[in-house]
Formats: structure tokens, C-alpha cells, sequence
């Protein structure tokens, strides 16, 4: 075993870091999440220019990366920024489809994506599916020359900006069976979608998006028909290595924060970190975040190995990085009193943000049960 | 032992009920349900509608206008409130400065300060915390210097809870830099339409205005203004706390929030069910539940064993396992509600505003109001300064 990072991923982590550091603060930050798209598109120019977008996607598709290490440096820098740039969204959830199972075609479209001119969205989760990836009840039927697509598609992240949409249809099967979801990449201006944006809690944006009837041609599918279950899975594998990864980011400056507070706020003559309540209670702190980094790790190890592995693995991280974050969210507002309390204040922001990762590709239970059944398989 | 209202408390309860039915305006409680924001003017209508009634002062003698109620009448009648979905009543006039002035002020003052917070005509402010001093309030450094028939005021007072509505505001104040800092405290009311005071919002990290910054410079007091005596105020301060805590405790509210969540539970799915069976969700509601239910009555023997005066340092007990359920609770609501606890339109929660919501019924504000009530383990004394309260006085530690 070894832990290192490689030559060019630890410049791939310092250059990010001192992006984040120079350029990004936490005023920058709040002002590129009040802009109207929720981000800042002159810094995703100038992310996509550093490379950032490109280290996410594999070489096959023009990028330069793309493998779990690749994603969990570049999403823990974005971590420590709290960045609102649509990462996630565009990079992760919106080009893993189609790194995993594009066309020829689908792929050459990512080229634009890795320069920062089209962004992407995956429309996947639906009004009442909550964390259930095989709940769609979106339809997509044939045509003579292609699909037609119709349903509603629920808080997707980033998909008021994005100029093109992977959208799940159920091309067979019942509701909630993992067989016969398809996706298809979709033209977010198409007739027939509509989409109704908004801002999210801790500073992103997504959108609701009405399909009716939207017309695509055969070659909008990604992969095979009705095999959409796997795909989507393997994108999530990668969304959790990011959400994971940002989430470590994000602690660790949380930390920082905390402790730089307790040893300068005084109170009753001395610094409130003096304290042995309040020692302990971060001590607990720092090894949660440890173990939230060897969350990472976990993921990242077994991202390319055989299903049943992996998604044990994916499971196991989502969970413990739900529970870690509401701890340390938690514990950084009361350890701050009333001051991380304020919208002025940055720690509020991490932790709003570590609270919300637990609202995105699955919560802490919806994990903890998958991790039993999937233990069970074996068994 | 019984564990049941009697018939008297059966009998008060469904009079309780029935003001509520028939007073109780339909617009209050269908935006105090839905998490709407309530206005200066949603509260003063509340109360008015509640002081017509004799219901205003729950915790005052019946002498001075309060209800004379036993501890499980107050209970009965919290509890019937909550649910209906009336407005908090105010607690700085109500449960903070009135038992105060009721305990240790003139008859000066209590002729003139009473009857004016049951008529609404002054709304107060808890002028506590400073940004130096927090949890050892007894540090704080607003200074009042006498000079001939006033005090001149000089200093910054924070978080200040609604202070934007205030025109009054009492006020912990030094007199006196002798001795423990705890002897040079004064308790002073301020009319904050004096000249020298500026109150400045502070925006909470759910992007709401509720508490403020308040400057005092050069800020004149009439010496009358000082409640009881100089340099006695930590007694005052600290009575006012014991009321501050059990309230914050909100038995009440962590009930009709526990409701809430088995609704809203209902009405989600998960696997192919309602997540209210889903095992682990219900795990977890069964077991806040089972604690808030021991919590009651926790709360009912303090309360009942006080009688009339105010609780000890139990309520600091009562204040610590209060906050953990309550905040329990909105972590529930907030899951609940899955993907659903993203969106943030905090505009939507304006009366008026006919947008549809996004996502299920009432989850807009679900999110913000799990971060917003952090502050319950905050406020009122931290939930460390209550464990270091009961560790002394009552463990001897
Ligand atoms: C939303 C909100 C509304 C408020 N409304 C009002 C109001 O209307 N009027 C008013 O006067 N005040 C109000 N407050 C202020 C509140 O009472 C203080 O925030 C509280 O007393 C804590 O003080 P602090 O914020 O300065 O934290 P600090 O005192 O700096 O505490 C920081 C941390 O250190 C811990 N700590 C401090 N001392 C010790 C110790 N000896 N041992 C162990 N741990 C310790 C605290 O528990 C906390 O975790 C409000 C606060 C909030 C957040």
C-alpha cells in the first residue's frame, strides 16, 4: 500500500489550491453564487483553461484524467472553496454517461465541455423517486426515426444553465424496475422542455424540468436501450468520490476555522479552546474528518473494480460522510456560539453546504440500507 | 400518582380549544402552519386577541394581569396553542421583563410598564450580550455613568433578538468597575427612540433578519429608568434567565414539530412506501418521540415543584435536553423531505407570495429552519454554560 499522491496529481492539487486561495474567497464565492446562472462563467472559463474540467474526463473523450484520484484532488480543492462552479453537474454527473457508454458522436461533443462551452446536467431524480435511482417515471417512446420523451424531472443540479440535459426514460418495465431505463442526451432548449431554476440552500442552483413530448433522434441514446440502471450507477460511484472528496475539503477548513476561533476568542479571562468540554468535543472532530478521508480513499480504491465491490464501497463512504458532516457541521456552529451563526461568518456557509452533500445521490439511511442489502448478496 | 388531566384540567383544556376555534384567525394560523414569516403586526394581533382574554401573561400573579394558572394549566394552554398554529407570544416583555419588574421593581414601574406590555404598546428587547461578552455576560462592558438626573450610556449590545421592532429595550449595563464584575451591573430600561442608539441588522445564515447589532453612544437615561438598585442587576439578570431557559426547553413545539414530521413523513416515499415505515426513518422518529414523551413529564414535575416561583437550576437541565429534541426534530423534518431540502426561496414565505412552491407542500422552509434553530443550544446560555450551571449548583463539582 501506499498513500502518496502522484507527480502530476499533486500539481494538479496545487494548482487548484492555489486558485482557490488567491482567487477564491469566501466574498468571491458569494458573489459568483448571487449571479443570476449561480456561478461565475468567467471562472469556469478560467477553470477550464487551468485544466480543471479536462483532469475530471479520461483521455478517450480529450481530457487528461478522469480516473477517482483525479476527482477526489480536484473536488476537495473545491471543497475548501466551496465552490459554486457547476462541477459537479457538467464534469461528474452530466459527462460520466457518456464517458461510460457515449457514442462516437456524444463523446466528440465533450470537447466543448472540457473548454467550457457547454455545460451538462443529469436529469435523473424525479418528483417523488427521492434517493431511489430506479424509480422513473419518465417515458421515452419510440418514433419512426426516434424517441419521444415525457415526464417531470425533479432538483436537478445546475439544469436551468445547462445547454444540454442527460435525461433517464423508462423505455420499458415497470416503475421502479432497474431494466428499461434508458438515457439520452437531450438539447436543453428543445421543444417541448420546460425548466424552472432556482437557487439552492447552500449556493448552488438547480431546476425543475417539465418534458412534453420532446422530440430526439436515435442517436440521442447513450449506450443501449433499456441499460440505463448501470450507467447510472457508475456515474453515481464517481459522485460520490466527489461529494466525498468535497466534503473532506470542506471539514478540514471548517477545522481550521474552529480552532483558529478557540484559541483567540476569550471569554471568562481565557481562550473559550482552554476549555477541556470543548477539547474533547474537537478532538472527536479531527478523527471523524480522518475518517472521512479514508472514506475517499475506500471509494477511490475500488471504483474500477467489479460492481458488487464498488457500489459496497460507494455506499459505505455516502454514509459516513453523512454522518461526519452533520457532526462537524453541527459542532462548528455551537463550538463558534452565536458567531457561526451569521451569514457574515464563513463556517455557517460549510456547514450549510456539508449538511446539504447528505440531500445529494443519497442520504445517510438511503445508504446504510443499501449497504445492508448489498452485504447481504454475498452472504 | 395519576398521569391524567383531571376533569377540572379536561374542562379548561376544551375551553382552551374553543377560544382558539373562535378567535383565532384562519390567516395567522395557516402561515404560522405552512413556516410563512410572521410580521411585527401578525404578533401584536396575537397578542391583543390573547390580553382581551385575561391569556396574555401566562406567567404572572393575577394581581398585575397574568392568568394565576397552575403549572399544568400553562401547559394545557401552550400546548393547545402550538397546535392550533397561533404566533409565539413575544417572550421579552412577557416571560423576561415582566416577572422581573413583578419580583424587584417599583410600584412606579410596575404601574407603568405592565399594563403597557398586556396592551402592546411596547415591544422590548434583551439587551444582554455584547460582542465581548456572551457566555460570561458578567464581563459585559456598556457603560452608564450618572451624571445629575441621568445615565449616560455608552457601549454595543448584539444578536439582539427582534430588536429591529423594539421601541424598548432592557438593558444590562456597568455601573460600577469595583469588585467582581459580577457587583457593578445595573438592569436599565432604554427608550430606544433616544438619540445615540443605532440598530444595525445581522443576517443569520438562513438569510433572515432576526437579530441586530444595537450602538449606544452618549445615549441618555433617566435615572427612574434604573429597575431596583444600582449595581444589583446579576440578580435581576439572572432570575430573568431561569424564565428564558424553561421557555426555550418548548415542550410545545418540539410536540407540534414531531406531528409535523409524522405528516410530512406520510406523504413521502421510500422503497415503495411510506418513509414513515421505512425501518430506519421510524427508528428514528420512534426514538425522539420516546424521549420527548419522558421529556413532558420531566418537565412537568420541575415546573410543578416550582409552584409560583421560578424554576432553579433544573431548568437548566430542562433547557439542554429541550434544545437536543427540538433540534433533533427539524433534522428529521429536514430529511424528510430528501432532494426536496435544496431548493431556497425564501421570498415564498412572505404572505402574499402565490408562487408555486417547489417540491412537496411546506418544504421550503425546512432546510433553513434546521440550520436556524442551532441557535436553541446557543441562546438563553450555551448548553455548556447550562452542563457547567447543574455541575456546580446542583452537583457540587
Ligand atoms: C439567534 C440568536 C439570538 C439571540 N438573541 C439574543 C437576545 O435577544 N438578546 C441577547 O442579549 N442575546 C441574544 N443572543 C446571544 C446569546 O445569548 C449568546 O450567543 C450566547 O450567550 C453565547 O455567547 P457567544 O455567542 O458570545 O459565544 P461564546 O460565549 O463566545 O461561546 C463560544 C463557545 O464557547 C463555549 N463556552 C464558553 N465558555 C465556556 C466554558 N466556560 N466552558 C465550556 N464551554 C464554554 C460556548 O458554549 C460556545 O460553544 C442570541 C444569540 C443567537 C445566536
Amino acid at each position: 500500500m501506499h498513500f502518496d499522491l502522484s507527480e502530476e496529481r499533486q500539481m494538479l492539487a496545487d494548482t487548484t489550491n492555489r486558485f482557490i486561495a488567491d482567487r477564491y474567497d469566501i466574498k468571491v464565492r458569494h458573489a459568483n453564487a448571487k449571479l443570476d446562472d449561480g456561478f461565475n462563467r468567467e471562472t469556469w472559463a478560467e477553470f477550464a483553461d487551468l485544466g480543471l474540467i479536462g483532469a475530471l474526463l479520461p483521455a478517450d473523450v480529450g481530457g487528461f484524467g478522469g480516473t477517482g484520484e483525479d476527482i477526489a484532488v480536484i473536488f476537495e480543492s473545491l471543497g475548501r472553496g466551496l465552490v459554486v462552479e457547476p462541477f459537479l453537474a457538467t464534469g461528474i454527473l452530466g459527462a460520466a454517461p457518456i464517458v461510460e457508454a457515449g457514442s462516437a458522436a456524444q463523446k466528440a461533443m465533450l470537447e466543448d465541455v472540457i473548454a467550457g462551452t457547454t455545460l451538462l446536467a443529469l436529469a435523473h431524480g424525479e418528483p417523488d423517486s427521492r434517493y431511489e435511482m430506479a424509480s422513473v417515471k419518465t417515458r421515452a417512446r419510440k418514433t419512426g426515426d426516434g424517441w419521444q420523451i415525457t415526464g417531470n424531472k425533479a432538483v436537478v443540479l445546475n439544469g436551468d444553465t445547462a445547454n444540454k440535459l442527460v435525461v433517464s426514460a423508462r423505455t420499458s418495465g415497470e416503475d421502479t424496475s432497474e431494466a428499461g431505463i434508458s438515457l439520452f442526451l437531450v438539447d436543453a432548449t428543445a421543444a417541448g422542455i420546460t425548466r424552472r431554476g432556482y437557487s439552492n440552500v447552500d449556493g448552488g442552483r438547480a431546476a425543475e424540468i417539465m418534458l412534453d413530448n420532446v422530440s430526439v433522434g436515435a442517436d440521442a441514446l447513450i449506450g443501449s436501450e433499456g441499460d440505463g440502471h448501470a450507467i447510472l450507477e457508475a456515474t453515481y460511484a464517481k459522485g460520490v468520490v466527489a461529494l466525498a472528496a468535497e466534503s473532506v475539503g470542506a471539514l478540514e477548513v471548517s477545522r481550521d476555522i474552529t480552532l483558529e476561533y478557540m484559541k483567540t476568542r476569550k471569554q471568562f479571562g481565557k481562550a473559550i479552546g482552554s476549555f477541556q468540554a470543548l477539547q474533547h468535543r474537537m478532538v472527536d472532530v479531527c478523527i471523524e474528518i480522518e475518517q472521512a478521508r479514508s472514506a475517499v480513499l475506500l471509494v477511490v480504491s475500488t471504483l474500477d473494480e467489479d460492481r458488487h465491490t464498488r457500489e459496497l464501497n460507494v455506499s459505505a463512504a455516502k454514509n459516513l460522510i453523512g454522518r461526519i458532516n452533520r457532526l462537524v457541521a453541527e459542532e462548528v456552529i455551537q463550538l463558534h456560539g452565536g458567531m457561526a451563526m451569521t451569514w457574515e461568518y464563513a463556517a455557517g456557509h460549510y456547514s450549510k453546504r456539508l449538511t446539504m452533500i447528505d440531500h445529494q445521490l443519497g442520504d445517510t439511511d438511503y445508504h446504510l440500507q443499501r449497504y445492508v442489502d448489498l452485504a447481504a448478496e454475498v452472504a | 400518582m395519576d398521569l391524567n388531566y383531571t376533569a377540572d384540567e379536561v374542562a379548561f383544556r376544551d375551553e382552551v380549544r374553543t377560544f382558539l376555534k373562535e378567535k383565532l384567525p384562519a390567516r395567522l394560523s395557516t402561515k404560522v402552519k405552512a413556516g410563512k414569516r410572521i410580521t411585527k403586526e401578525d404578533y401584536e394581533l396575537w397578542h391583543s386577541i390573547l390580553n382581551e382574554r385575561g391569556w396574555l401573561a401566562l406567567h404572572w400573579p393575577k394581581e398585575h394581569g397574568g392568568t394565576g394558572w397552575t403549572p399544568i394549566q400553562k401547559h394545557i394552554f401552550e400546548e393547545e396553542c402550538v397546535s392550533a398554529g397561533t404566533p409565539r407570544v413575544i417572550a421579552f416583555g412577557l416571560s423576561m421583563l415582566g416577572p422581573v419588574l413583578i419580583q424587584f421593581a417599583s410600584d412606579a414601574h410596575k404601574n407603568t410598564y405592565l399594563p403597557r406590555i398586556l396592551n402592546g404598546d411596547d415591544w422590548w428587547a434583551q439587551g444582554y450580550s455584547e460582542p465581548g461578552a456572551g457566555s460570561d455576560l458578567a464581563s459585559l462592558q456598556t457603560r452608564a455613568v450618572r451624571e445629575g438626573d441621568h445615565y449616560i450610556v455608552n457601549g454595543q449590545k448584539t444578536w439582539t433578538t427582534l430588536g429591529q421592532h423594539g421601541n424598548m429595550m432592557f438593558c444590562l449595563v456597568r455601573t460600577s468597575t469595583e469588585g467582581k464584575p459580577q457587583e457593578g451591573i445595573s438592569f436599565l430600561l432604554i427608550d430606544m427612540n433616544t438619540p445615540g442608539i443605532e440598530v444595525r441588522p445581522i443576517i443569520t445564515l438562513d438569510g433572515e433578519h432576526e437579530v441586530n447589532d444595537i450602538f449606544l453612544t452618549d445615549v441618555k437615561v433617566p435615572v427612574e429608568n434604573l429597575v431596583g438598585e444600582e449595581n444589583k442587576g446579576w440578580t435581576y439578570a439572572k432570575f430573568l434567565l431561569t424564565y428564558e431557559r424553561t421557555g426555550i426547553a418548548g415542550v410545545a413545539f418540539a410536540k407540534s414539530a414531531l406531528d409535523k414530521l409524522k405528516r410530512v413523513s406520510n406523504s413521502q416515499t421510500q422503497h415503495g412506501r411510506p418513509l414513515s415505515k421505512d425501518p430506519l426513518f421510524a427508528a428514528r422518529m420512534a426514538q425522539v418521540e420516546i424521549d420527548l414523551k419522558a421529556m413532558e413529564l420531566f418537565n412537568l414535575r420541575i415546573v410543578a415543584a416550582a409552584g409560583e416561583k421560578a424554576p432553579g437550576p433544573e431548568s437548566s437541565l430542562l433547557k439542554i435536553k429541550g434544545t437536543v429534541i427540538r433540534q433533533e426534530i427539524t433534522d428529521l423534518l429536514r430529511r424528510a423531505v430528501g432532494p426536496y431540502a435544496m431548493p431556497f426561496s425564501p421570498e415564498q414565505l412572505d404572505e402574499g407570495n402565490n408562487e408555486e412552491p417547489i417540491g412537496p407542500d411546506g418544504a421550503n422552509p425546512l432546510a433553513s429552519s434546521y440550520f436556524n434553530n442551532r441557535k436553541l443550544s446557543i441562546y438563553g446560555g450555551s448548553n455548556e454554560i447550562q452542563r457547567i450551571i447543574v455541575s456546580k449548583q446542583m452537583l457540587g463539582l
